[in-house]
């Protein structure tokens, strides 16, 4: 097997292979140089911290952050690559172990994935790993030649000293270089000789995912391993009263009911027999006060906090209130925006074993190191006693981040387990688990008011937003006043030139909890500026690109990138009978986004999309055809939430349970992309795995008026009739 | 016990008649490449060929197809990879690559009724959900498939 997925030093190889008795099935997580030497290959040298370079010329580039589709496994490599000047044929990737970053403080950085960073936020400690590495190797030749670096070069992985016309490889000085000390200062390639960076590679993890080889969290599987389904109270925030079991522990292969404070878990020899009998254990719960709660009374809660004189208010510039007083016209709107629940592909899952007062746990996480801090904060034990090996993940968008639920879970039902069975145990939420029991993208309700003068133009724009917040659920010190910052993105930092302007904020926080979904406060926020935006240019009968092109400052990236997506959609050219369209721009994660959206709707309502056009100005672009991916992922996940999406509450739990009643777009319903890049460089790097989403849905549904006359103010859409009178 | 003929081998299995062939491949015989989606037959990530036929193994019993033919991904590229699976690298189709193994088996399977198919054929055969969204590439390498 030569899936390698994480890592782990060579010491914690020998640990866990003596633990698990040398088994051949935990080969799959050793990293390369355990590998090697388990086949009695030359192990590799580590040349800084970040890359292992081998005798016969293999480069290993050790990864902080997570793959989860987006290709960070191969873009990460490329940073570190296009300044080692290695050949690239000879890169591959693994995972950095956490143990060693706890053991050699941090030297990794964060292993956090999330708000589209692993590139943005490591582009240059990577870039200059390759320089250190590069100019360390060039060193240990030239003092083998007893020449002057300086008269060496390094080019595709072979060093060369023109002048005596001798020439060596990375692999052969690697070992002499890894004993070098590492030099203070190197200097970074400008951005215009770079030769890799920018261009198309083929992403590394593709081969086995086309074959069924690629293992997930999911498909963990260790010698006497058991398996656990679970099931949380259906009111979240509830506790275990009782459970009556008798039935499932008759249940062929049952091993063990768990009963923690919230939930109950079987464990059986098979994760179907666990499942079944799980289907047949009935819990009573206390629902902590909140079975009362429904979507119903969610949205009068928001709806009461908008009504409150006393709104907190996050940001104000000039007086939007007498503005308004004395506009000639005054627009209002309202707009809503529901839960979400990820949905990842593969449902939340972990395998933990519980040995002493040490774990070893396996889990597909978008945050390594807060799975370590969960497991160990769980069991009450020192995060160095967790071993932790990462998985690639089948789809992250935000749930595997900073809640690790699923982890918690799992090393409490293996505690219990493994008191009686000394065997890993891999607990695997069924889909209805997965649905009914997310962290979920928050509501959130919006009324505007915006001021025109007698010409047409804002004179005010005062938003009041009323929504849950995520930080208070994790770092509630930055909550402020009452104010979450983090969710007023695309309003507090608006970039349109209007003179006066408010926005409040009414933190309302329902039982139901929430986190970072997808592009976060950007996958809802736009919705309601951007179709406010073409409320207004409506009104006005100025065309939405001009109306916009008038209140954003020249040179403004949003002016940019709408300009691009208009241009490369043909914005001013017609479009076939039945057809229209719509635009939308937002900027996040450092990056701008524009987006054209063409479509017809029938008579009876249906909707075509036709075709989505979206430009991204992300100041560089590691690898095109992942950036261009990532537009195409945008698009499919941007318009399942707008046209399908939605999670409500009933006697306070979720509603949904399945992908039957928690629809998801298929091929059929998918339009044309078009993804246009524009990267502007500079110092900027900005995001890629979620600006691209922000402007779908105002894209959307400002279409959908353009089609219909009709104006889409709560999302999703499939709740709206658009039949045509 | 059960018989099944999996990838061209027997198999002996001692498991409930009712229970999925899903979770007889994964748990039972260790071949995880078949994943779980949904276990209604509503994602298709479970997608194999019984006879020739693609099927949603999460809601097959295993008693209903014994000494039928199945082929799971692991199955197709025994003897190099298959000429759709050539087509997914080449247009570099998976993300997460969480759906992909039931993506192929219907592609595979798609092709083989209609080795030309139309967009209309792709949007009737390819019911399978991902979330990644990469089906602006899948309908683009199956066409691809069809041609080489
Ligand atoms: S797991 Fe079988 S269709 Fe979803
Ligand atoms: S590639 Fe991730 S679900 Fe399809």
């Amino acid at each position: 097997m030569d899936t390698v997925v994480t890592s782990a030093s060579r010491r914690s190889f020998l640990k866990a292979s003596a633990a698990i008795g040398g088994g051949l099935a935990i080969e799959f997580t050793l990293p390369a140089n355990s590998l090697a030497q388990s086949r009695g290959v030359a192990a590799g040298q580590e040349v800084t911290a970040w890359i292992l370079i081998y005798p016969d010329e293999r480069v290993v580039v050790r990864i902080a952050r997570s793959e989860m589709g987006q290709g960070s496994f191969t873009g990460l490599p490329m940073l570190v690559a296009e300044e080692l000047q290695c050949d690239w044929k000879n890169v591959s990737a693994e995972y950095a172990s956490t143990t060693e970053q706890m053991k050699r403080n941090r030297v990794w950085g964060s292993m956090s994935t999330g708000g589209s960073s692993s590139i943005r936020t490591s582009h240059e400690i990577l870039r200059r790993a390759g320089a250190t590495a590069r100019t360390m190797l060039i060193n240990a030749a030239a003092q083998q030649w007893n020449v002057a670096a300086s008269e060496c070069v390094a080019e595709n992985g072979v060093i060369t000293h023109a002048a005596s016309r001798r020439s060596t490889t990375f692999g052969k000085v690697a070992d002499a270089a890894a004993r070098l000390d590492a030099p203070k200062d190197v200097k970074l390639k400008d951005p215009k000789d770079w030769k890799l960076l920018g261009t198309a590679r083929k992403r590394f993890d593709i081969p086995d995912k086309v074959t069924g080889k690629q293992v997930y969290g999911i498909d963990v599987t260790l010698p006497g391993m058991l398996h656990a389904s679970v099931m949380q109270s259906p009111v979240f925030g509830g506790k275990v009263r009782s459970v009556d079991s008798a039935a499932a522990e008759k249940i062929r292969g049952v091993k063990q009911i768990v009963r923690l404070e919230n939930a109950v878990a079987v464990v059986a020899d098979n994760w179907w027999r666990a499942n079944q009998a799980l289907k047949t254990v009935k819990v009573e719960w206390d629902e902590a006060g909140n079975s009362n709660v429904s979507s119903d009374s969610i949205m009068a809660l928001l709806s009461a906090g908008l009504d409150d004189p006393a709104i907190p208010n996050a940001k104000k510039t000039g007086d939007a209130a007498t503005a308004l007083s004395g506009a000639a016209r005054v627009m209002e709107a309202e707009y809503f925006t529901p839960y979400l629940n990820h949905a990842t592909m593969e449902p939340q899952n972990c395998t933990a074993w519980v040995k002493g007062d040490k774990v070893e746990v396996w889990a597909p996480t978008q945050n390594a190191e807060g799975t370590v801090t969960e497991a160990a904060k769980a069991l009450g034990v020192p995060e160095i006693n967790v071993e932790f090996h990462k998985m690639h993940l089948g789809g992250g968008f935000g749930r595997r981040g900073v809640v690790q639920d699923f982890v918690k879970l799992a090393v409490l039902v293996a505690r219990q387990v493994n008191t009686r069975l000394d065997v890993p145990v891999k607990l695997t939420w069924s889909r209805e688990e997965d649905i009914k029991q997310g962290a979920y993208r928050p509501v959130s309700l919006y009324r505007m008011k915006a001021g025109l003068d007698a010409a047409g133009n804002i004179t005010a724009w005062h938003s009041r937003i009323a929504a849950p917040s995520i930080m208070l659920s994790f770092q509630p010190d930055r909550v402020r006043n009452g104010i979450d910052t983090n969710a007023l993105g695309g309003f507090i930092d608006m970039p349109y030139t209007v003179p006066n302007t408010q926005v409040d904020y009414s933190l309302k926080q329902p039982h139901v909890p929430v986190t970072f979904w997808r592009a976060v406060a950007h996958s809802q926020n736009p919705f309601a500026r951007e179709c406010f935006i073409d409320e207004m240019a409506h009104a006005t009968n100025k065309d939405p690109v001009e109306f916009r092109r008038v209140i954003l400052k020249a040179g403004d990236r949003n002016l940019l990138v709408m300009e691009a997506a208009a241009r490369a959609a043909g914005w001013n050219s017609p479009l076939p009978a039945g057809v229209h369209r719509g635009i939308a721009v937002q900027d996040s994660y450092g990056s701008y986004a524009a987006a054209v959206i063409e479509l017809s709707v029938s008579d009876a309502g249906e909707i075509d999309v036709k075709r989505v056009v979206v430009a991204v100005d992300s100041g560089y672009v590691v690898n095109p055809d992942s950036a261009k991916a990532q537009i195409e992922s945008n698009v499919v996940y941007g318009l399942t939430a707008a046209l399908l999406g939605e999670i409500t509450i009933k006697n306070g739990r979720v509603e949904q349970s399945n992908f039957y009643d928690y629809q998801m777009l298929r091929i059929n319903r998918i339009p044309k992309v078009e993804s246009v890049l524009v990267p502007t460089g500079g110092t900027a790097w900005g995001g890629f795995g979620e600006p691209p989403l922000s402007p779908l849905a105002p894209a959307l549904c400002n279409a959908l008026f353009a089609a219909t006359g009709k104006r889409i103010r709560s999302l999703p859409v499939k709740n709206h009739d658009l039949k045509q009178a | 016990m059960i018989k099944l003929n999996i990838n061209g081998k027997t198999h002996q299995v001692d498991v409930e008649p009712e229970m999925p062939l899903l979770w007889v491949l994964r748990d039972v015989l260790g071949m995880t490449g078949t994943k779980y989606g949904c276990g209604v037959a509503q994602c298709g990530a479970c997608t194999v060929h019984v006879n020739g036929e693609a099927m949603r193994s999460c809601s097959v019993p295993v008693a209903a197809i014994e000494g039928k033919k199945i082929t799971t991904i692991e199955g197709l590229s025994q003897n190099g990879l298959h000429k759709v699976q050539k087509a997914w690298i080449e247009h570099e189709v998976p993300q997460c690559g969480y759906c992909q193994s039931g993506m192929i088996m219907a592609a595979v399977n798609l092709l083989e009724r209609k080795p030309n198919p139309t967009d209309a054929d792709i949007d009737l055969a390819m019911t399978n959900i991902c979330r990644c969204g990469t089906y602006v590439r899948i309908r683009a390498a199956i066409h691809a498939a069809a041609k080489a």
